[in-house]
């Protein structure tokens, strides 16, 4: 048997719409065959993984606090993959903003109000704009792969935070853990309905990008250099320039998701601010098919299965990094789902000698 | 410094480089078949869980390295079903194929994480190996070091001298073409992202049998990346990928032993060195587009469906 | 098959002997398409065998069928009178099939040696196989360097190479695929020595072409596909050349209303002066020294082989490339060579270039927002504000549509899905539906039927008479000569003066094609 692809004559429809959900619903059954390999009952692995945190209003609202970093990037991110731009660095860009809209709070300790907290937030963007800036302004000048140089920088960046958190912003008070001084309460962000203000700043941005790629001509340009960059520049659009300003947006929104969980749930900069959003952000933006609305959805349930891991951690006894695992295993289903859009499969029977097909016996198909 | 402290840092400098000699060798073949896999770091992080837990259980080093090489050959089957016959994204279907390999070798290792691991004894010739400096260094080395050199030697001579080695840079150069000869690219590809696994497992399986013999979380350490860069910076040809494996494995060691001899800057600076190197190695390779282009495989990344 | 209305072969005068390759009702189904209808045909020892049709009368299909690239839905080969299967290309070659393919099949970054080892079933080793090159390349009078990279081999040397790896099989038969639609006339006079030599010998030849006159010089029968079907089998020595495309095309071609002559004082509304680029990277054409000009009112066509400067010149006229000087380039008296492209299209300038999926139009994305591509920034208030009007957009794929027949299944599809053909006439399409000043385009016919074609050129001979500057780039000397009130040649990034359309003759045109005209500029036809 081997698998052969047929290309549809048009998309399918259907599938545009439901392949994600395909995808999830598939990466749930394989999650529950690794659970009973593990040698859990599988139904009740998943419904711990995947209901029991929905149940109860703290676990939702600690799914809230996990999805907004999350939702953030991958707006970013799927910026960039529209336009074929590979920015893989998020992570470090999340650090580098959350180290430099830190420094205020750390060198102004009593400083506060919502000016402190408006330039916080604005010099956090400008640090993932400045770490972004790199992989781009080396592809642009030089022809350097964006995938590698962005990734290496994930690295450095997160020695300089760890660095940083170590030794000269250390807490002189704080009992030598590497943790900066802890911000006062008026540098933080402020809660809204239970909520942190940047929740509702993520999903405004959400927002924002879905009309801009949707309608407006910077998110034109943005999809024909993406997918056609000849074409791209048959129409008068710049490569170069895209590269800039994917890598730019992608990176603020990196260094905005990185300042706000210092000034939200961390309340102190940490040698670890993220536990790998930047990565799993990655997953988000192809679970929401790269649109903006979907990745509301995307990361909703990326945060789903980081909350569900550590349930599965606290009642099973199994490492939390499951989640990592059915976060793959859900990216590659994501991803072979958006090939049936474009392509049917169709199942042949491999004859056994390669001189043995006979005319004929392919089957024609209408 | 003594002669033996030069002959040690000399040899560490070798059993560093080889993680990323053999994770890169078979990257090497992967991209000239016209596949670019970005998930050599998940390949050889699961490669280096299941060789050591095999080791372990076994308590036959041999037998830990082959089961490395089974699961980067398995994981790098995953990547292979999905970009070649489904035709995925192969830069997003290699980073998935990494946050899986994390996640997994993660999983894997739990219970292995502070269990004392085996280690390989390195050969010793009676005599030969006693000859200052050079004696180690050639005749007492582990035998994965010669093995990875066999294995340079073997890559370049199966691309450049072999029909089978000039089908696959055809594959990699043309598939269209290739195809239209009669060549079966697909085949050809899943073979080269299967030994491309089997590369990056058994680089996996050698960081966790022999050179630090225990299982750490995410002790691959972006050497995966770095072959990765390797490839870019040998300019896919074999011998310049050694030379350039051997050059980060000093970077790597060069900051351990700075921090031996008082260099006074944080240890942060040092550890982060062998990813600035890579960054700055890849814009100086970058700039040079004539050598790039002449042997950049042309269907680098590029998907192929055949008519039919 | 009663269309089949010829009759069989035995009416005609044929070559003794039993066919090399006889194929008996194969029919090949795609999705939605029948490609080939139960095409019977049969080719003997030392013949030369056309196989004429328009493009999308299934030519490629079959060829593919009978080299083992495809596998036909139903249907019978026979070779030799034994029935076969043709399960892959190399099965092929064991039985004696060689192919010489249109867009060649070569690997750019390997050798000439290497390349034809590839096609090479054998183990010959690389050194033996170096010698056999030599002596083959000059027996046939092919010369080639087994050493060379492919990349750095002209176009014509490419094609030896094609050649000597298909002799070097010694085959029975050899399929050509459109063989002389890179060549010169010159060069095209070289390959049909090497082809009757061939014959002499026995080899028998399928010929694909649609060039009707060579046709009728070198091959011995034709057979003639239309729709996927065999509609008539003929000695093409005993037809005329127009018989031959009423047999192609299924009713007489139609003729295209003349074009009156163009006003002496008519003004030049596109000319290039000094146009010098090096070129963009190893493998491309540079530029030297481009001078042209183009009247209001005028058709002017650029003649030449592919490859020799044509898409350099292309991204230099639509500002893709900036050009070397900002007068290198003007239209309507406005200085654009080192200006951008939607500042050209919004001096009311069109640009349709060769590639249409990728250049001209991105492939999954649907009609509208394809015109848009081309139609944001000449101020025709599809974009205000940043904001994008796609309902305006969807009224233009409206408008083309049904000006210029585009055929598609729903009202707005993926660029992608439409046929060869069809896209083509949208990408036409869409630019003329600006009545542009000056249009620059490159293949304007390429891959639409007879009907549709004439149905363009006489949209661009209207739209020049109108009072606008055409500039048609195209490799199709038939069109050239149809349409144009001047001609020039390209030729290895040279442009030769432009020669009045009436007093050239194709030869001439050859001559140039081959770079006649950097020695002697301006010796022939001066107007």
């Amino acid at each position: 048997m081997a698998i052969e692809l047929i290309r549809r004559p048009e998309r399918s429809r259907l599938l545009s719409l439901t392949s994600p959900l395909i995808a999830l619903g598939l990466a749930i059954l394989v999650g529950g065959v690794i659970f009973a390999l593990i040698g859990l009952n599988p139904i009740d692995a998943l419904y711990t993984y995947f209901v029991q945190p929905l149940t109860q209003l703290w676990s939702i609202k600690d799914l809230i606090v996990k999805m907004t970093p999350m939702l953030l990037i991958a707006v970013g991110l799927a910026i960039c993959y529209l336009s074929n731009t590979w920015n893989i660095g998020a992570e470090g860009q999340l650090a580098i903003g959350a180290i430099f809209g830190s420094a205020i709070a750390v060198y102004f300790p009593t400083a506060g109000g919502p000016l402190v907290i408006i330039a916080m937030i604005l010099l956090g963007i400008l640090g993932g704009m400045i770490w972004a800036a790199i992989p781009a302004l080396l592809k642009v000048r030089f022809g350097t792969n964006e995938i590698l140089t962005s990734l290496m920088l994930v690295y450095i960046a997160q020695y300089l935070l760890d660095w940083v958190a170590r030794s000269p912003w250390r807490d002189p008070n704080g009992h030598n853990f590497p943790n900066s001084r802890i911000f006062s309460p008026d540098q933080v962000l402020p809660t809204i309905f239970g909520l942190r203000l940047n929740f509702y700043l993520a999903i405004l941005i959400a927002i924002a990008a879905w009309f801009m790629l949707r309608s407006m001509l910077t998110g034109f340009q943005i999809r024909v250099l993406g997918q056609a960059p000849r074409a791209g520049a048959f129409a008068g659009f710049s490569r170069d320039r895209m590269t800039m300003i994917a890598f730019l947006i992608s990176g603020a929104l990196a260094g905005l998701a990185g300042i706000c969980e210092v000034m939200g749930p961390l309340g102190q900069l940490k040698i670890t601010v993220s536990p790998g959003f930047g990565f799993t952000a990655i997953i988000v933006a192809f679970l929401g098919r790269l649109n903006p609305l979907g990745i509301i959805a995307a990361a909703f349930v990326l945060a789903l299965s980081l909350v569900g891991g550590q349930a599965v951690q606290i009642k099973f006894h199994v490492s939390s990094q499951f989640a990592s695992v059915f976060q793959g295993v859900l990216m590659f289903l994501v991803l072979i789902t958006d090939t049936l859009i474009f392509y049917r499969i169709r199942f042949v029977r491999r004859a056994s000698s390669p001189h043995a097909a006979t005319v004929g016996a392919t089957h024609g198909n209408g | 410094m003594e002669t033996a402290e030069i002959t040690g840092i000399l040899l560490s400098i070798v059993t560093a480089s080889m993680p990323l000699l053999l994770a890169a060798m078979g990257e090497l073949v992967t991209e000239r078949s016209g596949v670019l896999n970005l998930g050599v770091e998940g390949m050889m992080v699961v490669g280096a869980v299941v060789g050591f837990v095999a080791g372990h259980l076994s308590g036959v080093p041999a037998v830990g390295l082959i089961a490395a090489i089974l699961a980067g050959m398995a994981m790098a089957s995953v990547f292979a079903v999905a970009t070649l016959i489904f035709v995925t994204n192969q830069v997003a279907s290699g980073l998935a194929l990494t946050i899986m390999g994390l996640g997994l070798a993660a999983l894997i290792g739990d219970r292995f994480v502070s269990v004392p691991g085996l280690g390989l004894s390195r050969i010793a010739i009676p005599g030969v190996s006693d000859i200052p400096l050079i004696g180690p260094l050639i005749f007492g080395e582990d035998p994965l070091v010669y093995l990875a050199i066999a294995l340079t030697i073997a890559v370049s001579w199966f691309l450049f001298r072999t029909r089978a080695g000039l089908v696959l840079r055809a594959v990699g150069d043309n598939h269209g073409s290739a195809h239209a000869l009669g060549y079966p690219v697909i085949r050809v590809r899943f073979l080269a992202v299967l030994f491309g696994g089997a590369c990056a497992g058994l680089a996996g399986g050698y960081l966790s049998i022999v050179y630090t013999p225990q299982w750490i979380p995410n002790m691959t350490a972006g050497r995966g990346w770095i072959a990765l860069a390797l490839v870019v910076f040998g300019t896919w040809l074999p011998y310049r990928v050694a030379v350039g494996a051997v050059i980060f494995g000093a970077v790597g060691i060069l900051q351990f032993n700075a921090q031996g001899y008082g260099v006074n800057i944080p240890s942060q600076f040092l550890f982060l060195l062998p990813y600035l190197v890579t960054v700055v190695v890849l814009v100086i390779i970058s700039r040079n587009r004539m050598l790039l282009r002449s042997n950049t495989p042309a269907c680098l990344g590029q998907s192929f469906v055949p008519d039919r | 098959m009663a269309e089949a209305g010829a009759g069989t072969s035995t009416t005609f005068n044929r070559l003794p002997g039993e066919p090399t390759l006889e194929a008996i009702g194969i029919t090949k189904d795609f999705a939605t398409l029948r490609a080939n209808d139960h095409v019977n045909f049969s080719i003997k020892p030392g013949e030369i065998h056309a196989l004429l049709g328009e493009n999308g009368a299934g030519k490629s299909t079959l060829v593919k069928i009978l080299y083992g690239s495809l596998q036909p839905t139903e249907g019978e080969i026979r070779w030799k009178g034994a029935p076969v299967t043709i399960p892959n290309p190399a099965a092929a070659r064991k039985l004696g099939v060689g192919m010489v393919f249109q867009h060649f099949s070569l690997f750019e970054a390997l050798t000439v040696a290497e390349n034809i080892a590839l096609a090479l079933s054998s183990d010959t080793s690389l050194a033996d196989l170096k010698k056999k090159i030599a002596s083959v390349s000059v027996d046939y009078g092919l010369p080639l360097n087994p050493d060379s990279s492919v990349a750095d081999l002209s176009v014509g040397e490419r094609q030896r190479v094609e050649i000597v790896r298909c002799l070097l099989q010694e085959p029975e038969l050899i399929i050509m695929d459109e063989p002389t639609s890179v060549l010169t006339p010159q060069e095209a006079d070289d390959l049909f020595v090497v082809l009757k030599r061939l014959s002499s010998e026995g080899v028998s030849i399928l010929y694909i072409s649609h060039r009707l006159e060579e046709v009728r010089a070198i091959c011995h029968h034709a057979t003639i596909l239309r729709h996927g079907k065999v509609v008539a089998e003929c000695d093409p020595q005993k037809e005329t050349a127009a018989k031959l495309a009423a047999m192609m095309v299924g009713a007489e071609v139609r003729h295209l209303s003349a074009p009156p002559a163009v006003a002496g004082n008519a003004p030049i509304r596109l000319q290039v002066q000094g146009l010098s680029l090096p070129k963009p990277h190893q493998f491309a054409v540079g530029l030297h020294d481009i001078v042209l000009a183009v009247k209001g009112g005028e058709i002017v066509s650029i003649a030449g082989v592919a490859g020799n400067g044509q898409d350099e010149l292309f991204d230099a006229l639509s500002g893709e490339r900036a050009a070397n000087r900002p007068d290198a380039i003007v239209i309507d008296g406005t200085p654009v060579g080192r200006r951008h492209v939607n500042v050209r299209r919004k001096l009311n300038a069109a640009f349709v270039p060769e590639e249409r999926l990728g250049h001209g139009a991105v492939p999954r994305m649907p009609l509208s927002q394809n015109v848009v591509l081309t139609r944001h920034g000449t101020g025709e208030g599809l974009v205000k504000s940043m904001i994008v009007n796609f309902n305006g957009a969807r009224d233009i794929v409206a408008r083309v549509t049904r000006d210029f027949d585009v055929r598609k299944g729903s009202p707005d599809p993926d660029a992608g899905s439409l046929s060869g053909g069809n896209l083509q006439k949208f990408v036409v399409g869409r630019e003329f539906d600006r009545k542009p000043g000056v249009f620059v385009v490159c293949q304007p016919t390429w891959g639409v039927d007879a009907g549709a074609a004439a149905t363009i050129r006489q949209a661009l001979i209207d739209l020049a008479r109108s009072g606008s500057a055409v500039l048609v780039i195209s490799q199709d000397l038939d069109e050239i000569l149809e349409i144009s009130d001047r001609i020039a040649v390209i030729s290895k990034g040279h442009l030769s003066p432009a020669h009045d359309a009436r007093g050239i003759t194709r030869e001439e045109i050859g001559l140039l094609m081959g770079g006649s005209h950097q020695h002697h500029d301006g010796e022939a036809h001066g107007n």
